[in-house]
Order: structure tokens, then C-alpha cells, then sequence
């Protein structure tokens, strides 16, 4: 792989939470790469650090041992020129701002003139399929709505590199599946990298290209998985045998994570 | 019978029916001692319906009844000049108005230290201590300091009044913006952060706007405290001018009536600028698209 297409590039990462009650290991020897186009999930069960770890990426959270490059750069210098968007897992939407002026608040803080703004906001927001919601406030809106609204948000300023965590985690399942399909066909068209947090076997097997499956205490990888879907995904897949051999090692790798307790 | 339950105008007035029969009754039964240790004195017949006749209609009573006190309200409003010393009006905007600049000194005074303490550690441990320290000083020793030291510079007036007001009403302000600037969600922190957004967009894109409902509920705990700081301000300063100067020279001739009249006037005062602020508390959160 070509230097230039590498996106993240984690070795022997670590880091170790100092708490009331002791060190906490969150991570551990931690060796990831990302590349560019990728679709990669973070699986595993609560506290096994794919928070953390992607944290770490976006320079929330400074590791305590390793090295981490983000673009080449360090976390922190990628942050700063503003390499990612980072959705939460709730929507975290301003509630005194408009739908509109959630979407325009990156490209307030960035500078970004007037007329762009608003050519930029009714472009994503079209993305997302919300045009005619520009005027609303985020109370105005359902949980699905208000979620997509944050990933239009995350879009606005053109990143190449979008780390979600599990932002589809608070939804229900009929919901959680339109947005995936939706979001599928989002990532096909506008081909970014995706770092995906996630503890739904399912919605990882379905959208990731890339699947790094994680246990905890210490956080670390245990298994990484190529999918063998095609780049194209439709829900229907989901009964093919690939598929449900993929969720089959997917949750093989989460059972003997967690026998190591 | 729905809008009879729910309409806050009946519920007022019942209220207000209610105080108004037992104020009468408290009337008489205060005025009473003194009236018939008269009556004693110069052996005149009386009777219960004279006792409550003569009660309620005292030059100066223990406790004037309700209709005294309007009586002299509207002489004192609409039956004298507005830049007469006898007219409440007079006295109403002197007190009003060093309660206005008292109240803008201490809510910029308030706004500012909060704005240091939320942003400088330094601030958050040496200054805090210290404005809740100054709280515990009771006003009214306070006051007379700041007057006779501040006349002694040569600053009378509204001025010292206005001081007094501010030094009571920053502090309500100070603590409620000092956790409304702390108020925002430490994801939404986290999301500024990936903005790289700078130390003054962190400010006014997110920490003021979250702030406004605290910003709002000081407000209207200073608005009033900050007349009160300017009654009080009145009273050592020689009860020239305000409302505090009509409590005073009332309590000194034993015009009850004066009192209870300069009262009703403050409280009345306060009501409304309590209730101005909520009208504009309505319209900022309108919006910023609050659910009312």
C-alpha cells in the first residue's frame, strides 16, 4: 500500500486511564492501519476501549505509549487543520440553533463566507434527505431525524475522514436499518474513510469493509476481518450465507474475547 | 367550570379577598388596646361596632386598614405634582432609578468575574472564596460605610446608592452565570474541540447561549435585591429623597399610613420589574427556540 493512501497508522498504541481506584488499561498494544476509502468498524463489547481508540484518533484523548499518525501527521496536527468529522452517538445538536444553524456552526467557526454557507448547508442537508427542515429546532425533529442532522453536520466542511461513534446506537432497529442502508449509499457516493464504533454484530457485517474486533481489560484487537461482501450492500444480503458467515466469525472473535475473564 | 378553575384572575382575586377580610380584622384587633385605653381615659361609651368604626379610621394606627392606604396612595400618586417631595412618583423614580444603575454595575460586574473564574484556574480559586465572604456582611452595616466614605470623596447622590445595589445583586449573578458558562454538555466541548475552534468562538458560539436560562434566573433574583439595596441605601443618607427616605420620616412621626403606602409602592416596584424581565426572559428564549 502506497504511503499516500494510508490514512491511520497505529503501532504498539497504549493507554492507561489513571482513576480513583487505580490505573485503568483501556488500551493495549493497540496495531491498526486505515486506508483510504475504507469502511472500517470497531466491534466489541462495553469497555473494551473502540471509544477510546477512536478518541485517541481525534486527539480527545492522548495516548501513554506508541505512536499514532493521522494523515502522517499526529493526532493533534490533524485536528487542528481539521482532518475529520466526529459524530457522537447522540446527536449533540445545539438546541437554541436551527437545523440550519447546527449545519452552519463548523463553517461559522472555519470562516466560511455567507453565501457558501448556505449553499453548503442545503447540500448536505439534501444529502441526508431533510431539505424543507431548515427552519426547524432539533426538539422539532425525531431521534432519526435529529441523528442525521449531526451526520450532515460532520459532512459540511468536505472531511475526508469521518469517525462515528455508534451513531445509530440509541435508535430503534426499524429506524437503525433505514439509516444504514441510507448511510451505505451516502459512503458509495462521497467514497470517504469511515472509522465506525459499534456493538451491533449486523450493522458492522453490513457496512464495514474492514471489521477489527476488539475485548476488553486491556483493550486490544483480537481478530481483523476482511469482508467478502461486494462494495455494493443491500438489506436482502443480509440472508446470503456470506453474510451470515461473516457475522458467524465477527461473533466467534467477541466470544473468545471475552473468555479471557 | 374549567375556565373558572384554571383562570389565574380568579385565583388572585380570592387571594386577595382573603387578605383583605383578615387585614381588617387584624386592624381592629391591633388598634383595639390603644383605642379603648382611650376610651378609658376620657370615659366616653363605646361599643364592639365603634371599636371597628374608630380602628379603621385612626390618624395614627398600630395597623392602617386597607382602604387608608389606598386613600393615601392616591393622594400621594395622582394629587400631587410629579416633582413634588409629597409625591410617591417622586420618590418611586429617585429609588428606581439608582435601582437600574445598581443593577446594570452588578450585573457587568457579575457577567465579568464569572467570565475570570470559568476561564482562569487562578481566578476560580482566589476569587470565589472572597464574593462569598462579601455576602456575609449584612447590609445594613455596610451601607452607611460606603456612604460616609464615598460623601467624604465627595460622591453623593444616586452613585453610592447605586454601589449598594450593585455590591448586593453581582453575587446572585456571579455563581448563577459562573454554572450556566460551566452548563454546556462536555460533548458538545468535545465537538468545539474538533473544530479547532478558538478560545473566544468556545465562548460566544457555545458557553454564553448555554448560559441564558441561568443568565435569566439571576437576573431576576438581582432585579429585586437591587431595589432593595437601594432602600437601604436611602435610609443613612440623611432621608432626602426615595422610597427609603418615606420609610424613614414615616417610622420617625409614627405615620404608619407613609409606611405602609412607600411599601405597597416598593413591592409593587419590584413586581414589575420581576415581570419585565420574565416578558424579555420570553422573547430571548422564543428565539432560541425554547418549547414554552
Amino acid at each position: 500500500m502506497e504511503e499516500s493512501t494510508r490514512v491511520v497508522e497505529a503501532r504498539k498504541l497504549d493507554l492507561v486511564f489513571e482513576t480513583g481506584d487505580g490505573p485503568v488499561h483501556a488500551l493495549s498494544e493497540i496495531d491498526l492501519e486505515i486506508n483510504k476509502g475504507d469502511f472500517i468498524s470497531l466491534i466489541g463489547p462495553s469497555g473494551c476501549g473502540k471509544t477510546t481508540l477512536m478518541r485517541v484518533i481525534a486527539d480527545l484523548e492522548k495516548p501513554t505509549g506508541g505512536e499514532i499518525k493521522v494523515n502522517g501527521m499526529t493526532p493533534e496536527e490533524a485536528r487542528l487543520q481539521r482532518a475529520y468529522g466526529y459524530v457522537f452517538q447522540s446527536p449533540a445538536l445545539y438546541p437554541w440553533r436551527t437545523v440550519e444553524g447546527n449545519l452552519k456552526l463548523p463553517l461559522e467557526i472555519m470562516g466560511v463566507e455567507k453565501a457558501e454557507q448556505n449553499k453548503r448547508a442545503a447540500e448536505v442537508l439534501e444529502m441526508v434527505d431533510l431539505t424543507g427542515f431548515e427552519k426547524k429546532f432539533p426538539w422539532q425533529l425525531s431521534g432519526g431525524m435529529q441523528q442525521r442532522v449531526s451526520i450532515a453536520r460532520a459532512l459540511t466542511f468536505y472531511p475526508d475522514l469521518l469517525l462515528m461513534d455508534e451513531p445509530f446506537g440509541a435508535l430503534d432497529e426499524i429506524v437503525r436499518d433505514q439509516l444504514n442502508e441510507h448511510f451505505h449509499k451516502l459512503w458509495e457516493q462521497t467514497q470517504k474513510t469511515v472509522v465506525f464504533v459499534t456493538h451491533s454484530i449486523p450493522e458492522a457485517a453490513y457496512l464495514s469493509t474492514k471489521i477489527v474486533v476488539m475485548s476488553p481489560r486491556p483493550g486490544k484487537i483480537i481478530d481483523v476481518i476482511e469482508s467478502p461482501l461486494p462494495e455494493k450492500r443491500t438489506l436482502d444480503m443480509r440472508d446470503s450465507q456470506e453474510f451470515i458467515d461473516l457475522s458467524h466469525r465477527i461473533r466467534e472473535g467477541l466470544r473468545a474475547g471475552h473468555s479471557y475473564d | 367550570m374549567n375556565w373558572f378553575r384554571n383562570s389565574s384572575f380568579v385565583s388572585i382575586t380570592t387571594v386577595l379577598a382573603f387578605t383583605a377580610v383578615f387585614w381588617y380584622a387584624a386592624a381592629v384587633y391591633l388598634n383595639s388596646a390603644v383605642l379603648i385605653d382611650k376610651y378609658e381615659r376620657h370615659k366616653v361609651e363605646w361599643d364592639f361596632s365603634k371599636l371597628v368604626d374608630d380602628s379603621w379610621s385612626m390618624d395614627r394606627p398600630i395597623m392602617p386598614a386597607p382602604h387608608q392606604i389606598i386613600l393615601d396612595l392616591n393622594k400621594s400618586i395622582f394629587q400631587q405634582k410629579i416633582s413634588s417631595k409629597r409625591s410617591l412618583v417622586y420618590h418611586g423614580w429617585v429609588t428606581i432609578s439608582s435601582t437600574m444603575v445598581g443593577f446594570a454595575m452588578g450585573a457587568i460586574l457579575g457577567i465579568l468575574l464569572s467570565v475570570g473564574i470559568v476561564h482562569v484556574p487562578t481566578l476560580n480559586k482566589s476569587v470565589l472564596p472572597w464574593i462569598i465572604a462579601s455576602q456575609t456582611i449584612p447590609i445594613l452595616a455596610i451601607a452607611p460605610m460606603i456612604i460616609v466614605v464615598l460623601g467624604a470623596i465627595g460622591v453623593t447622590g444616586l452613585l453610592p446608592k447605586a454601589i449598594i445595589s450593585a455590591y448586593l445583586c453581582f453575587f446572585p449573578i456571579a455563581i448563577g452565570m459562573v454554572k450556566g458558562l460551566r452548563s454546556p454538555d462536555p460533548m458538545h466541548l468535545d465537538l468545539m474541540k474538533t473544530y479547532n475552534a478558538t478560545k473566544s468562538q468556545f465562548f460566544w458560539k457555545l458557553r454564553w447561549p448555554a448560559s441564558t436560562p441561568f443568565l435569566f434566573a439571576s437576573f431576576k433574583v438581582s432585579i429585586a435585591i437591587s431595589l432593595v439595596g437601594a432602600i437601604v441605601g436611602e435610609l443613612p443618607a440623611g432621608a432626602r429623597a426615595g422610597l427609603g427616605a418615606r420609610l424613614l420620616t414615616g417610622s420617625y412621626y409614627g405615620q404608619t399610613v407613609q409606611i405602609w403606602s412607600a411599601l405597597i409602592v416598593a413591592s409593587l416596584v419590584a413586581g414589575t420589574l420581576v415581570l419585565l424581565m420574565t416578558v424579555l426572559e420570553r422573547r430571548v428564549q422564543k428565539r432560541m427556540g425554547v418549547q414554552l
